[in-house]
């Protein structure tokens, strides 16, 4: 087989037919992006190239300066010797898959994606193309995500019962997407819904793009003698344990991530609830994924990457590992901690501290 | 059986122990008093066993999802739980089909595999999966394959069975001790009001000891207590009822014929007697290491050799009944002259860990005497040439309560031995730590190279726990299944409570209890901790 359309250098993926990389974890000339996380979109690139619904979410985290150029699903453009187009890839608003022609082959950078149905960003496409570039977050069958109904379900019923304990509420998700679409997933008449900074940033995105989310207010306007006791909370993970969520007091946390489909996992976070909801496809909608797109080579990045790479082998697939910076493995949301920690410090300075402490007694003796 | 996976979410899904009390209260007060015997019987660690094979239930699962058994063993490795890959891996049904109460599902869907082939055990089971929900399915195969620990403590138990049944909370524990078929008879007899119940076999809970953690001057004056060597052995307790002999460990296994020549010193008790004490191996008037009384331990049966070369005694703590009479509330002085009276009949000085007259397989932990803390601190330093924990320090004036309580009786240990060493293994936890790199082995250094030498898997808190899970995968070496090796770079303080010889081992060292006390970023490699150095420690305590 010849060469790979698209291979990994030292800044990124890069396309040589193209002169451009996508997703570059360094800075390039020309970025195209798949989605607007912080593990793959990166500043300090020349230019930049992603879908149009991405423009809002690009700015905010590339800044004023960034030179972004947007394209609508679907649109062929030629950049020098390949043919590039996007296409939708249902991880979160904007997010796309990139597909790449030259000379009669055809590759596709898949980005993140998932097949679940999400209100709050166009479903997947797939996509025909002889090598496909596929993650693998969760690419053991382990992981199967119940249905989003089920979910939101799961969530109004745990919200309404806290309202009638007088307990907040407090919802601990990606604040890029996930919780965008767990707005828009759950029961706004159950009680008010109060947002994190991080999080009321990105609903303006999603506003402004025509996603129509529930009312929010962020939760930094709210004096605390204020807060209603049936409130909804929505938070990035890392507020979890900080200053920022100690002023609503007795409160019901709960974490949706993928992870929480394992018991290990919801028990290490301590949390009072896991929902089981992601953004990234589970093993099924992985391998139908693959399958959907007919490749015949498949390269396989962050995450579970060893068996899906040996799963696909064993059904006669070209398969291999990529090695990229993209995150996924272990889930435990670095990237976005990284990211929002200017946020949540910037919260949590603003938040007057209070007394009680979550001081719990960890004394369990000796063995004798 | 409903009932039951809702008592298991809401205890699994919170990590408050007053709602975890609360869901064990309510349920109590909502099912049968068969279906509470059946939790009773679950929630405290015990087991049905003999239901069906381990390789069974896998290679069913396998079959039914049509996954190879590399994917399957994939699965397990990152869950570290074989129930609950089973449930996540076989087929979903939408909504769990199966509503009967839990006595009949354990009785038509979990005992009933014993009297099957395994045939009819396989056909049993894909129809049993197919008949129920996740939550259902993980509770399922978590009863068919052992433990069903879910978060609560067997004390967390005792007290929602106290406020559902108004009964004294001691009771009720006392009640729960010992071998019982769960049933509805037994359940309604655990909750009754009346106590003279006590079957004959039936121990009474062990108390036990805080640890010290501020001076020991601050617990006021030496005199109030009575203080004794912390031998280190098995915490047993001896019965002598209606011409019965029972010795139960503290873990509630009957233990009687591991040591039958303390079973024959016990028959001479008198009957209605129940003495605390701690089984050791002992050979002229010394303790034996610890090592050799785990060779007993592991045999359920003891031939002659065994019994010849490591002959075991009962160190003799304390009294919980006499003529009959539970004497649990006298006072530690009362009970300690009652002890003498039943041990050493006619005669009350006694020496440091004497010799009983009734038996020298029968011995009394002696009192040892100091005027001040300060000179009790002294008599502490001999603790690891005479190879016990250090000391235990009980109120004369206290009684003999349940479980641990913070006030009367203290254990002031000797500080353990530690060392430095370094990274070499990593393997995925189970359980909670499940898919985190948590469990440890690590290496001191021996001419220019590193030799194993402890695998410990404690002490670390959830963030330094990440944190060396992240190095662990950025300086994976090679991958053995589990296990990675891993790039030497990362130096802990490992703590250890004893030093052996150990032909087995590859350094020719064991250590006893080696936990993690703490990182030690500070400290490149190379300073690690070297065999030779060790085996100085076990020139000094190993012998």
């Amino acid at each position: 087989m010849a060469e790979d359309l698209v291979r990994v250098t030292e800044l990124g993926l890069y396309c040589q037919a193209g002169d451009f990389y996508i997703d570059p974890w360094r800075s390039v000339n020309r970025a195209l992006i798949t989605h607007g996380h912080s593990d793959h979109a990166r500043s300090g690139s020349a230019a930049y190239l992603a879908n149009t619904n991405s423009k809002g979410i690009l700015r905010l985290r590339l800044g004023d300066e960034a030179k972004i150029e947007t394209v609508d699903y679907g649109v062929p453009i030629v950049i020098k010797d390949a043919t590039v187009s996007f296409h939708p890839a249902g991880h979160i608003l904007g997010s796309s898959q990139i597909r790449i022609e030259h000379k009669g082959q055809i590759c596709v950078v898949s980005g993140d994606y998932k097949t679940q149905k999400d209100p709050s960003c166009q479903p997947i496409e797939p996509v025909a193309c002889h090598t496909f570039i596929t993650e693998s977050t969760f690419g053991l069958p382990i992981y199967r995500f119940p249905s989003p109904e089920i979910i939101a379900a799961e969530v109004n019923e745990w919200w309404q019962a806290n309202a009638k304990a007088g307990k907040i509420s407090i919802l601990y998700a990606y604040s890029l997407g996930k919780a965008q679409r767990l707005l828009m997933s759950v029961n706004p008449d159950i009680g008010p819904i109060y947002t994190h900074g991080a999080v009321e940033a990105l609903n303006a995105v999603y506003r402004g793009c025509g996603v129509k989310l529930p009312p929010t207010t962020y939760a930094g306007d709210v004096r605390k003698e204020d807060i209603e006791r049936n409130a909804l909370v929505v938070a990035p993970p890392n507020a979890q344990d900080s200053l920022w969520s100690r002023k609503f007091g007795k409160t019901s946390e709960a974490f949706a991530s993928g992870w929480m489909r394992v018991r290990g996992a919801r028990r290490r976070r301590s949390l009072d609830r896991g929902f089981v909801m992601s953004d990234h496809a589970d093993w099924q909608g992985l391998t139908e994924t693959i399958a959907a797109t007919g490749a015949e080579r498949v390269l396989v990045t962050h995450g579970y990457t060893p068996p899906l790479v040996r799963y696909l082998t064993d059904l006669g697939i070209d398969a291999h590992a990529l090695e990229t910076a993209f995150k996924g493995e272990e889930g435990d949301d670095k990237s976005e901690a990284v990211a929002l920690s200017e946020a949540a410090k910037a919260d949590a300075d603003s938040m007057p501290q209070s007394a009680d402490d979550k001081h719990v007694d960890q004394n369990s003796g000796g063995e004798s | 059986m409903k009932a039951f996976v809702e008592l298991y979410q809401n205890i699994d899904r919170t990590t408050k122990t007053g709602e975890k009390s609360q869901a064990l209260v309510n349920y109590f007060n909502q099912v049968s008093s068969s279906d509470a015997s059946w939790a009773v019987f679950f929630l405290t660690g015990r087991k049905l066993r003999r239901l069906a094979p381990t390789a069974l239930l896998k290679q069913l699962t396998i079959d039914l999802t049509g996954l190879p058994q590399w994917l399957f063993q994939e699965c397990y490795d990152n869950v570290g739980d074989l129930a609950e890959t089973m449930a996540l891996l076989l087929p979903e049904v939408s909504e769990g089909s199966l509503d009967v109460d839990l006595t009949e599902f354990v009785e038509s869907y979990l005992l009933v595999l014993r009297n099957l082939d395994d045939s009819a055990t396989a056909a049993h089971l894909v129809d049993t999966w197919s008949k129920l929900s996740l939550d259902q399915k993980f509770i399922f195969n978590k009863l068919i394959t052992g433990g069903f620990r879910v978060g609560v403590s067997q004390q967390m138990v005792t007290k929602a069975l106290a406020t559902v049944s108004g009964i004294d909370a001691n009771v009720v524990a006392h009640r729960m001790m010992g071998n019982w078929e769960p049933s509805a008879q037994w359940y309604e007899q655990l909750i009754a009001q009346e106590t003279a119940d006590a079957m004959a076999s039936t121990p009474y809970p062990f108390y036990l000891a805080y640890p010290i953690q501020e001076e020991v001057d601050t617990l006021g004056d030496i005199a109030d207590f009575q203080i004794e060597w912390k031998w280190d052995g098995i915490r047993a307790q001896i019965i002598k009822r209606d011409g019965q002999v029972f010795i139960w460990s503290r873990g509630e296994e009957l233990i009687s014929e591991r040591f039958p020549e303390i079973m024959t010193a016990a028959s001479r008790l008198p009957n209605g007697t129940v003495l605390d004490g701690e089984i050791l191996a002992w050979s002229e008037g010394d303790v034996l290491p610890f090592a050799l009384l785990q060779q007993r331990i592991g045999r359920k049966t003891v031939g002659k050799k065994l019994l010849s070369e490591v002959p075991c005694i009962f160190m003799a703590y304390d009294i919980m009944e006499l003529a009959g009479q539970d004497i649990r509330q006298n006072s530690m002085s009362d009970r300690r002259e009652k002890l003498l009276s039943v041990l050493m009949p006619g005669q009350c000085d006694v020496a440091p860990s004497c010799r009983g007259t009734l038996s020298e397989h029968l011995r009394i932990s002696g009192e040892l005497q100091a005027n001040t803390w300060e000179e009790l601190a002294a008599i502490r330093l001999d603790s690891r040439k005479l190879k016990v924990e250090g000391l235990m320090l009980k109120r004369r004036d206290s009684v003999y309560g349940v479980g641990r309580k913070r006030g009367d009786w203290w254990k002031w240990k000797i500080n353990p031995l530690s060392m430095d060493a370094v990274l070499v293994y990593a393997q995925r936890g189970h359980g909670r730590r499940a898919s985190l790199y948590s469990d440890y082995t690590f290496a001191v250094w021996q001419e220019g190279k590193l030799v194993p030498i402890a695998k410990a898997y404690s002490g670390l808190t959830d963030e330094e726990m990440k944190s060396v899970d992240d190095y662990v995968r950025k300086n994976t070496l090679e991958k053995f299944g589990p296990v990675r090796t891993v790039k030497p770079g990362l130096v802990f303080e490992i703590a250890f409570e004893g030093i052996q010889n150990s032909p087995r081992h590859k350094s020719g060292i064991a250590v006893r209890f080696p936990r993690i006390s703490r990182l030690r970023p500070d400290k490149p490699i190379e300073e690690a901790d070297t065999l030779d150095q060790l085996r100085g420690m076990l020139e000094v305590y190993g012998k």
